[in-house]
């Protein structure tokens, strides 16, 4: 009896210790790969960092590799310029459809709508960025250029500029902001709004009111995240920014990522312009570790508030 | 390469954090290591690797496709990554053939043992179908492209600014662009210098490249000429129609010659696949891709 018992307790354990095993070095692959690519990166960026300059590199104004010039200020805040538009008209978009989901629409209808949106972030980006290129582009630059040219009258665009890659983007992120903050407005708690339609609230004030505010932490990790998709989405951008590495003056003004930059001259390039985008990674890096570290912030304080 | 990913692994596995990062911050160029070298470190008897110019790509394709088709014992591996990775995979030994979309540079010719000119390719200068410009001349574009004109009634059309349009820096297409037009010079120091207007819209391929011009008013623009289409015009250049009798004779201007390179005499299999190209019905491939036969 006994003897079988301590058996049995011994090959428990030994498959117990394998499993262990097993799970400790599928962990530590996950961890060893992002040690590894980071520092392959900043391997690989540093040289030309110190080459230019730290400061050179950050705010230098002129890209130029094929003249040894390397200034990414253009490139960041092309990168920013985009993104920050593209947050402009899709987080009102976003949570407006998430609300009009969760609380206006018919369950049974919704659930279409939301597969419909949820459909959309299946789409190939480099498909968003054909359709950009095609009816975005020429549709800025025939409905949206006569406007602006109303307030200045030498306003001038080829249709490939910031605006036309924001809104591309903003519809990219529609389906990260819309599902994750119709998560969040659905979980909130019944009694919520029970509560405040009991005290007179009509819908309206109780979706404000009430429901936007409980379902804060939600909504904001939905655009953090889709704020990180924003800035690392390269193809659709590549194709409908025009790629000028130049500082924009307007939002008709194309421009030229961060991300699209490495894509487009990664396969040319050689030798001291590799190492440059290599650093150029560098920053889009920090950028988006910057990103991570606030949304985690953010939503560890909203948490609490809770 | 793969007893360093070992070592790497190792190293990662037994040294902290901080040890390793020194140890890779250590200028090194180890950014090519991972690209083709898993495929074409050893290269079995029967495969032929080309790798180089995206823009002699399809081309090398079609070709390898026909071959293969006939000659079922060997393999053609065909790989993209531009004119400058023709010459990498050389130097490198990763290739059996380098492609290349240009002329070679003076400082490149060490490397090619043998050269062959499989075909040449115009580069149509395009612009929007709605132009009412046919005509432009070399220094015209010089100075298009380099922002010295920016309106059309400068070149004989109507009052209107001129959109540029351009390859991204490195393409093949734009170098030779460029460098036949006088775009790309050299400064005072004898250094290469690419004068492109800073305002130009950069596209990065072909397609993208006409796909603009075709949608974008008053745009101008340029790309192989066999890929061109009539969704855009293509412009005389000096007086001179962009077709293939006149890139072969030498009177249009802008056109540039498709190599093959090697950097030893090439294998037995591999002068075998020239000696296709080079044969009439390798030829008429060619000019089946959109590009001009030289045989």
């Amino acid at each position: 009896m006994k003897a079988s018992i301590s058996e049995k307790r011994g090959r428990r354990s030994i498959r117990e210790t394998a499993i262990e095993r097993i799970l400790f070095l599928a962990g530590i692959t996950a961890t060893i790969s992002v040690a590894l690519i980071t520092i392959f990166i900043f391997g690989s960026g540093i040289p030309a960092l110190l080459d230019s300059g730290f400061v050179n590199f950050l705010v230098g104004t002129n890209w130029s590799p094929a003249n040894g010039s390397y200034g990414t200020l253009p490139l960041t805040a092309g990168t920013m310029a985009v993104t920050l538009t593209a947050l402009v008209l899709g987080i009102p978009t976003g949570i407006a459809c998430a609300v009009f989901l969760s609380e206006i629409l018919h369950r049974k209808a919704a659930r279409v709508f939301k597969f419909a949106i949820e459909l959309l972030a299946g789409i190939p980006s480099v498909v968003y960025g054909f359709f950009g290129l095609i009816v975005v582009v020429p549709a800025v630059r025939t409905y949206i250029l006569p406007l602006v040219r109303l307030w200045d009258p030498d306003a001038h665009t080829t249709g490939l500029s910031i605006l036309s890659g924001a809104i591309i983007l903003a519809v990219m992120i529609l389906p990260t902001i819309v599902s994750l903050s119709e998560n969040a407005i659905s979980s909130v708690p019944a009694e919520y709004r029970e509560a405040s339609l009991a005290l007179g609230a009509n819908k309206r004030q109780t979706i404000t009111g009430v429901l936007i505010p409980a379902a804060r932490s939600g909504i904001l990790a939905s655009i953090i995240l889709g704020m990180g998709r924003a800035i690392g989405e390269t193809m659709a951008i590549l194709l409908i920014t025009g790629n000028v590495a130049v500082l924009p003056k307007s939002l008709l003004d194309p421009v030229a990522t961060l991300t699209g930059t490495i894509a487009m001259e990664m396969s040319y390039a050689s030798a001291s312009h590799q190492q440059a985008l290599f650093a150029v990674g560098i920053i889009l890096f920090i950028i988006i570790m910057l990103l991570n570290a606030v949304a985690q912030g953010v939503s560890k304080r909203m948490g609490v508030n809770q | 390469m793969k007893k360093r990913s070992i070592k790497l692994t190792v190293a990662a596995l037994t040294l902290s954090l901080i040890a390793m990062g020194a140890a890779a911050c250590t200028p090194s160029d180890t950014s090519d290591e991972g690209d083709s070298a898993e495929t074409v470190d050893t290269p079995e008897p029967t495969t032929v690797v080309i790798a180089g110019s995206t823009s002699v790509q399809p081309l090398s394709e079609m070709l390898a496709e026909t071959y293969m088709g006939d000659h079922p014992e060997v393999s053609i591996e065909v790989q993209g990554g531009g004119s400058g990775q023709g010459i990498k995979s050389i130097e490198e030994g990763l290739a059996d053939f380098g492609a290349l979309s240009r002329e070679l540079k003076s400082e490149e010719e060490a490397v090619a043992a043998e050269q062959f000119v499989i075909a040449k390719d115009g580069i149509a200068v395009i612009v929007n179908s709605d132009s009412d410009v046919s005509d432009i001349t070399v220094d015209q574009l010089l100075k298009i492209y380099t922002g010295e004109i920016t309106n059309w009634s400068e070149v004989g059309g109507s009052d209107a600014k001129i959109n540029v349009v351009t390859r991204e820096e490195g393409s093949g297409t734009r170098d030779a662009f460029g460098e036949l037009t006088g775009v790309v010079g050299k400064d005072e120091n004898g250094d290469t210098v690419d004068n492109t207007v800073e305002s130009a819209i950069v596209q990065g391929s072909t397609g993208a490249v006409i796909q603009t011009v075709s949608t974008t008013p008053d745009s101008i623009g340029f790309a192989s000429l066999g890929a061109v289409d009539s969704s855009v015009k293509s412009l005389k250049v000096e007086g001179v129609e962009a077709s293939n009798e006149t890139v072969l004779s030498g009177e249009y201007k802008i056109s540039r010659p498709f190599l093959y390179i090697c950097g030893s005499d090439p294998a037995e299999q591999a002068r075998a696949f020239v000696d296709f190209i080079f044969s009439s019905e390798g030829q008429a491939i060619v000019e089946e891709a959109g590009f001009i036969a030289v045989k």
